[in-house]
């Protein structure tokens, strides 16, 4: 865990509203591991007050990028700031994903929206681990498409503007049908509806699974004990969103 | 060099800023982001006899320049907490202070006791002002008659001192603290968070599982303010002032308005070397303003003159 002040490279459009924030953060960027998130103090006021988390979405070098949209106090700041501004990231946080998992051969991404945020550097751990991959990703209408330059991907939307018309689970289902689920592990991220029908998905078709959780959090490394994630586990109610996870076996939770 | 220490009963604190408990969890998950042993005292998170789940999800919201939160005193109880974060404490070269919670006298005496016999605990804060559970918290902590008889026993208990950190949720926070200064208290906390609500338009929900939850961060401290001069004025033993402080800025008006020491508590969220930075600051101020002293600002307030000041408003 390291807190590192960043200079703002820049920030670009990358699909309708949202947007990817480049930042020279290089022992972040380093040690990153897919499915890890940062905590970033946008700014020096009373309002936002908090850090905002972020899953980073790509590195290169010493650039740590995170990909965003503008929905609160926290995100408009991030979205004013500038080139050579600093923000405040803390990192790396979290778990991350189990690539290294001997159990599958290819990873299947199933990313809902801007659940395509870890997806970036799970696939290049993948790729790192030999393995295969498939990548699923889904959003409302074809603008709202990030197209993050992954391998072997299948679109869906849920106005057919682009790719097949439905939501990412359906095409999931289709694309894994019979014996091509065999050797695959899902790593999905995505809004709560979505990660409850992944949930049910694999479960049926006894695919082993990850999601990458998002929500509200404090501090990003267990002091506040204000992200609990309700565990099926009953010898202990709760986990941590932000450090049991973001990254949980979606057996093991409640969505 | 300035003196920034003091003393409650026989212990000693390295500087007049610790850190609030339930903003630190038990001081190892800071150490990697912070000198802890610059830090004046570290307060634990609240320990409760056998471990506490905590509240359901959502236990936070974001809200102007303050924080909502019902934790529900999640923590992994004293049996854990002696077993697996105490030996970390030892080793730490600053005052630790065992912050207690419970939902019976009988088990703040427990808690209380099984910590006594620990090497590595140099007092305790009881906290009966937890807004966010039924049993315990407020049910005492707004209850006089109960706050002194909690003081009453668990003050046999330990030659330690023991600090009872009050709520700010009642009509007038100065006679708990005269109670409990009767009882034998060696120090006042004030003030645990103020209780608030936010609500969720789109859904028209509480953003809390618990509807109601405690106000912290910048937005209280003119509140923490109030109470601290409140409560300064009308009991002998020290007060500790906890409410919003971010900086040394913050901290001196604490200081000067009567407090003998400040917690630093929602800003460790954002910053977990905020307590040290704050220190260096108030030594900054003292050795600019020729104070060898920080306690010597203790209780300097004003407030003969109430002339009007242009100075941080335009």
């Amino acid at each position: 865990m390291i807190q590192a002040l960043s200079p703002v490279l820049g920030c670009r459009k990358v699909a309708e509203n949202i947007f990817v924030l480049s930042c020279t953060s290089p022992d972040i960027a380093q040690a990153v591991q897919a499915g890890q998130f940062v905590n970033i103090w946008v700014e020096q006021t009373t309002d936002p007050l908090l850090r905002r988390p972020f899953s980073v979405y790509n590195t290169e070098g010493g650039t740590l990028e995170i990909i965003y949209n503008v929905i609160g106090k926290g995100t408009s700041a991030l979205s004013r700031k500038m080139p050579g501004e600093m923000i405040n990231v803390l990192g790396p946080l979290g778990t991350p994903f189990g690539i290294d998992d001997p159990g599958f051969s290819t990873g299947v991404l199933l990313a809902g929206g801007l659940g395509v945020a870890p997806m970036v550097l799970a696939a290049r751990a993948l790729r790192k681990a030999g393995k295969n991959i498939m990548a699923i990703l889904g959003a409302r209408n074809g603008g709202s498409i990030v197209d993050a330059n992954l391998e072997n991907v299948h679109l869906a939307t849920d106005d057919g503007s682009r790719g097949f018309h439905g939501n990412v689970v359906d095409l999931a289902r289709k694309l894994l049908d019979g014996p091509r689920s065999s050797g695959a592990k899902v790593f999905a991220c995505g809004p709560t509806p979505m990660l409850r029908a992944v949930a049910a998905f694999v479960a049926e078709k006894n695919i082993p699974c990850e999601v990458s959780l998002e929500g509200p959090m404090a501090c990003g490394f267990g002091i506040c004990q204000g992200c609990p994630v309700e565990l099926v586990d009953d010898s202990r109610k709760y986990a941590l969103m932000c450090k049991d996870g973001p990254v949980f076996d979606v057996r093991k939770i409640k969505i | 060099m300035i003196n920034g220490a003091f003393t409650l009963r026989n212990v000693r604190f390295n500087n007049r800023v610790l850190v609030a408990s339930g903003t630190y969890g038990y001081g190892e998950e800071c150490a990697g982001l912070a000198n802890v042993n610059r830090i004046g005292g570290i307060v634990t998170k609240s320990l409760s006899l056998k471990p506490r789940d905590g509240n359901p999800p959502r236990r936070i919201a974001s809200t102007p320049s303050g924080m909502l939160n019902s934790i529900g005193l999640a923590n992994i109880g004293v049996h854990q907490f002696i077993a697996d974060k105490l030996p970390f404490l030892r080793t730490v070269d600053t005052t630790v202070i065992a912050n207690i919670a419970a939902s019976s006298v009988e088990e703040y005496c427990a808690v209380l006791t099984l910590l006594e016999e620990q090497e590595g605990i140099d007092g305790f804060e009881i906290n009966v002002s937890c807004p966010n559970v039924r049993e315990g918290g407020l049910n005492f902590g707004t209850n006089c008659v109960s706050v002194a008889e909690i003081m009453r026993r668990v003050r046999p208990l330990t030659a330690k001192p023991v600090i009872m950190k009050l709520t700010p949720n009642v009509t007038h926070i100065s006679e708990f603290a005269r109670a409990v200064e009767s009882e034998g208290a060696d120090a006042v906390s004030v003030i645990n968070t103020v209780i608030g609500m936010a609500v969720d338009v789109k859904t028209r929900r509480p953003v809390l599982s618990t509807v109601t939850g405690g106000l912290s961060g910048p937005a209280i401290k003119p509140i923490a303010l109030a109470k601290v001069y409140e409560v300064a004025r009308a009991v002998k033993i020290p007060v500790i002032g906890i409410g919003g402080i971010s900086d040394a800025t913050d901290a001196l008006e604490f200081l000067i308005t009567g407090a003998t020491a400040v917690q630093i508590g929602t800003r460790n969220f954002i910053d977990p070397s905020a307590a040290i930075t704050v220190a260096e600051g108030i030594d900054a101020y003292c050795t600019n303003n020729g104070i060898p002293d920080v306690g010597e600002l203790v209780g300097t307030l004003d407030v003969g003159s109430g002339r009007s000041v242009l100075d941080g408003w335009l």
